[in-house]
């Protein structure tokens, strides 16, 4: 009964506040917004109720990342792949970007990404986009840190000549198309950064 | 004349390198940002009415 209030807001404030991340991390996982958010809000909830664990002061984005990967894999394994190719394209294309090269570039980074193996993707994710240290992605991956600086080299890798070589299963989109889009999409945005 | 060839060769094979490496950034740029996207959205309603409940259910308010 007698749980102290002030322990638990900052909690409260701080998982709030991871929960965008959760979501970002989630919409990787499983491609399908909808599917993503009951991933991420699982998560959360599994965040919330295991709060009596957490140590205030450590680091809740990792903590909460790994709750959510663990989730992932315990309950959507099985069914990740087809649903990230079929209805994230279908998604992207009528989220119209008034940019027709940054939608190729989004379109074909996603299913390059989707061709990776998911420890890959996984690793580059959290590295590459979420801002984790390779030590923090090791934690949520539960593996060693020389592992995850492997993956992530080897999924940069693997990426480029995928998206260099038009390597993924997409109709119509010449080899190259993808990378040339990417770079220009990437100068404008590096511009904004 | 052979001066100025060798260090034309060299401006190219540095050039790839930029390149490759441009490329690399290239997609670690679209890489943050499709993740940024996402981080971006405002967070569904529904997120935080799962809290608030569950939050009630513990004895204390915020």
């Amino acid at each position: 009964m007698a749980r102290a209030a002030s322990t638990d807001d900052p909690f409260k404030r701080e998982l709030v506040g991871l929960i965008p991340h959760l979501r970002a991390f989630a919409r990787t996982l499983c491609g399908d917004p909808s599917a993503a958010d009951d991933l991420a809000q699982d998560a959360m909830m599994k965040a919330w109720d295991a709060r009596e664990s957490f140590q205030m002061g450590t680091n809740m984005k990792a903590w909460t990342f790994m709750i959510l990967r663990n989730q992932f894999y315990s309950e959507k394994r099985r069914s990740w792949r087809q649903t990230q190719l079929d209805q994230e394209t279908a998604e992207r294309t009528l989220v119209a970007v008034d940019d027709p090269s940054a939608r190729v570039a989004l379109d074909e980074l996603r299913l390059g990404l989707g061709m990776l193996p998911p420890e890959q993707r996984e690793a580059l994710i959290l590295v590459g986009a979420g801002g984790f240290a390779y030590e923090e992605a090791a934690e949520i991956c539960g593996c060693a840190v020389g592992t995850v600086k492997s993956r992530v080299s080897r999924a940069r890798r693997a990426l480029h000549s995928i998206l260099e070589t038009g390597a993924y299963d997409h109709d119509g989109a010449a080899a190259g198309d993808a990378m040339r889009a990417i770079l220009a999409d990437a100068e404008r945005l590096s511009t904004v950064r | 004349m052979i001066e100025h060839q060798s260090s034309d060769d060299r401006r190219k094979t540095s050039a790839s390198l930029d390149e490759a490496r441009l490329r690399q950034q290239a997609i670690g740029v679209r890489l943050r940002q499709m993740f940024d996207e996402v981080v971006n959205e405002p967070v569904p309603e529904e997120f935080l009415d799962i809290l608030r409940k569950a939050d009630k259910r513990a004895p204390e308010k915020r």
